[in-house]
């Protein structure tokens, strides 16, 4: 998909795209975070533009304050927005509360069809309640939690070496999170290139959602489960299991014997600047970073390499991405359902992917060609297969923020054992389903 | 009639608005004055209140507008009393205050009491001393974090320095014993020249003939000190620790730019968890039931602690 020139998709584009021509231009705004996809999507958006003559204006906001800025938007019935990337777990609230149009009846009239995106991304970005077919939301940008890391350290045969004396076995990409673990402490603390190294960068930020991100990388391969029976809330035995307590004890383990000192409240930023930095042999993050950390000139081209989260019980990735929505208090929805539509479009989507941006349309992820694509582009693929996405209810946010404070207090602050963590994490939960009227 | 302001006022009131007010008592022209004044009291502080309280009772939400509020008693003030983490947060809260408070007071005093003597240069310091107060919390909290980070934080290398310990051996604000003193040494780094000024106009507003009334008497510089200074100055020390005390309970965008209230929920003050609660988790009703129970506690403390200050003036 990447080896086909811009000039011939944009040709493709010119002739296969038919957007109808409006009686009247508008000034579209679309909200997003501030990242490298979303740049991507204003050189896509040209296009539009060029065949639409509706202008495109964007609103960036940076990931820390993107939730807050945007659910505030949202519940104040503000206009800013006319489109809205928002996250997968904001579908509930934007469905319940009326802040996202219903696409059923658009998409019916476009014969735009959900059976064209990756199931995964359909069922996480765009329906409510959720596996229902009532679609808010367009799936508009793929995405998981990933690895990658130093395969110039990885290849070195003095460190290969000292691996294999240490562990008794070759250094390379980890097939479970606990070798994944064994690596990263090789790593911790080690002299390369005259240089203190450690093991790996993982998310362990307080305020926003990091944590909470970082640690379910870890619950999900140990088999997590919400609830015991999807749609019951009945979350004693799942949240608090066996092995959600080993995993939970496992990253903790993992911030405290493999992880640079300092990183304490970390997230993306954090853990892009530790990798590019030359701090650590490893990092955590989301795919959409991938493009960028492949192309920087320090850490990127033959330095670096890519690999999904390691199974442990299962195979099992945190999901992240977002689909594309038109907000209900937009005056100018005629104007964002064509944006919809044009984004819709398979060449546009080819495009989309080309420019850096994690298309979920089958036309491209199908294609014979896209696992080669990219060297992060199979680990994409099979990422999406294994996806779980957190709680995407109404009271998402009372949700998340439960589990930042429990999930914190464990394993930064060292306070109780992982068992009472997860205890304490069920009680919150039970206390808001109960508001919500669910308990 | 004698030519007052008031008199020369009610000349150059024109013939037509006289009348107008003609009738009038001189209360009714009062409140006709101080009317917008209390009607804008009312709309921006007394109604908000009164509508807070009235919220405390519900479960409202204001992300669901779609949703009816309903009436659940004494259930959110229930909950937030008998809750055990916001008496951390609220130890959180006043382990801050007290520390930050009495650090600033006596490094604060101290300083204004050096800046009081006179010597070459006294304006310039006290230009400098006061310069951390001027900056915006955003940008200290910033500048802190990177002073404070194990791996190139000069704050790290100067205990290293001292101590001989490795600079990364220890985290300032990862650490769950040294985070809360990190936030405290930020704040009095912050504020002290604040307390220094209030204190320098309490040590400059003490006449010198008292001293050399003392000085006549042959009392000695410490006896001076505990019987003149400390007593002169005592009004003016407690009006900055009540400004100081108000200002830090309410205290948030430093400690959100350095800590964000971690690690774990070490340093949550009562803002910060109000403020999730409030606008992130958006249960609006419990909120406000959180910030009445605040305001009842700041309130209730600030009004004993004026009394005990009027007190003191009166001696």
């Amino acid at each position: 998909m990447k080896k086909m020139t811009s000039a011939a998709v944009g040709a493709a584009l010119m002739t296969s795209v038919s957007v109808p021509t409006m009686a009247m231009a508008e000034d579209l705004t679309l909200c997003w975070a501030a990242w490298d996809p979303a740049n991507a999507l204003v050189e896509l958006s040209k296009e539009f533009e060029a065949q639409s003559g509706h202008s495109m204006n964007f609103e960036f906001i940076p990931w820390p304050n993107f939730a807050d800025r945007m659910l505030n938007e949202l519940n104040s019935g503000g206009k800013l927005c006319d489109l809205l990337i928002g996250d997968s777990q904001w579908i509930g609230g934007g469905a319940e509360n009326g802040h996202y149009v219903k696409l059923n009846d658009f998409f019916d009239a476009e014969s735009i069809s959900m059976d064209d995106f990756a199931p995964a991304t359909v069922y996480a970005y765009s329906t409510w309640p959720k596996g229902t077919p009532n679609y808010y939301a367009l799936p508009a940008m793929g995405d998981a939690n990933g690895w990658f890391y130093r395969k110039d350290w990885f290849a070195d045969p003095e460190i290969q070496a000292a691996f294999k004396e240490a562990t008794g076995r070759d250094l390379g990409e980890p097939q479970s999170q606990k070798e994944m673990l064994e690596i990263a402490q090789f790593f911790q603390g080690r002299e390369i290139d005259g240089k203190t190294v450690y093991g790996a960068s993982i998310f362990t930020e307080r305020g926003s959602e990091g944590i909470t991100m970082g640690v379910t990388s870890a619950l999900y391969p140990w088999g997590f489960k919400y609830e015991n029976t999807p749609g019951s809330y009945d979350m004693e035995g799942a949240v608090n299991s066996p092995e959600a307590v080993e995993a939970l004890e496992f990253y903790k383990e993992f911030y405290e014997t493999a992880t640079p000192p300092g990183y304490t409240n970390s997230y993306m930023g954090e853990s892009l600047d530790a990798f590019k930095s030359g701090q650590v042999a490893m990092a955590m993050n989301w795919f959409a970073f991938f493009p960028g950390l492949y192309a920087d000139p320090n850490t990127g081209g033959d330095k670096i390499d890519f690999f999904v989260n390691p199974p442990q019980n299962q195979a099992g990735s945190t999901l992240g991405g977002q689909g594309i929505s038109v907000v209900a208090y937009s005056d100018k929805q005629d104007a964002a359902l064509e944006y919809i539509k044009w984004f819709a479009n398979p060449d546009v989507q080819a495009k989309w992917w080309e420019l850096g941006g994690y298309s979920a349309h089958n036309s491209v992820l199908n294609d014979p060609g896209f696992k080669d694509s990219a060297p992060f582009a199979g680990d994409f693929l099979e990422a999406m297969g294994a996806v779980q996405d957190f709680w995407q209810e109404p009271a998402y946010a009372e949700l998340l923020l439960a589990m930042q404070k429990r999930v914190h207090d464990y394993v930064v602050a060292d306070q109780g054992t992982a068992q009472e963590a997860l205890d304490k994490l069920i009680e919150d939960w039970t206390e808001v389903f109960e508001d919500e009227g669910k308990l | 009639m004698t030519d007052t302001i008031a008199n020369r006022a009610a000349k150059a009131t024109p013939q037509k608005v006289a009348r107008k007010i003609k009738g009038l008592s001189d209360r009714a022209i009062a409140w006709i004055f101080v009317a917008p004044t209390i009607f804008l009291l009312l709309a921006i502080n007394i109604f908000p209140l009164i509508w807070t309280i009235q919220l405390s009772f519900t479960n409202y939400k204001a992300n669901r507008l779609n949703r009816e509020p309903e009436f659940i008693g004494l259930r959110n003030y229930e909950r937030i009393l008998t809750d055990s983490d916001i008496w951390l947060n609220m130890q959180a809260t006043a382990h801050f205050l007290f520390w930050t408070i009495a650090l600033q007071v006596l490094i604060g005093f101290t300083l204004a009491w050096l800046i009081n003597k006179k010597f070459k240069g006294n304006d310039l310091w006290t230009t400098i001393i006061v310069l951390p107060m001027m900056l915006s919390p955003a940008v200290v909290g910033n500048f802190w974090k990177f002073l404070y980070q194990p791996q190139i934080g000069l704050f790290n290398y100067i205990i290293a320095f001292f101590t001989g310990k490795e600079p990364s051996s220890f985290e300032m604000l990862g650490s769950v014993q040294l985070a809360p003193w990190s936030i405290v040494i930020v704040d009095t780094w912050m504020w002290t020249p604040f307390v220094m000024l209030i204190c320098l106009a309490g040590l400059r507003s003490i006449p010198d003939y008292i001293y050399e009334a003392a000085e006549v008497d042959r009392a000695s510089k410490l006896r001076q000190f505990f019987t003149i200074t400390i007593p002169m100055v005592l009004p003016f020390l407690m009006l900055a620790v009540l400004f100081r005390g108000i200002e830090n309970f309410k205290m948030f965008d430093l400690v959100v730019q350095l800590t964000g209230g971690g690690p774990g929920s070490t340093t949550e003050l009562t803002s910060i968890n109000l403020k999730r609660e409030a606008f992130e988790k958006w249960r609006t009703g419990y909120a406000s039931a959180y910030a009445i129970i605040l305001f009842v506690t700041v309130f209730g403390l600030a009004s004993i602690y004026v009394k005990a200050l009027n007190k003191v003036k009166e001696r």
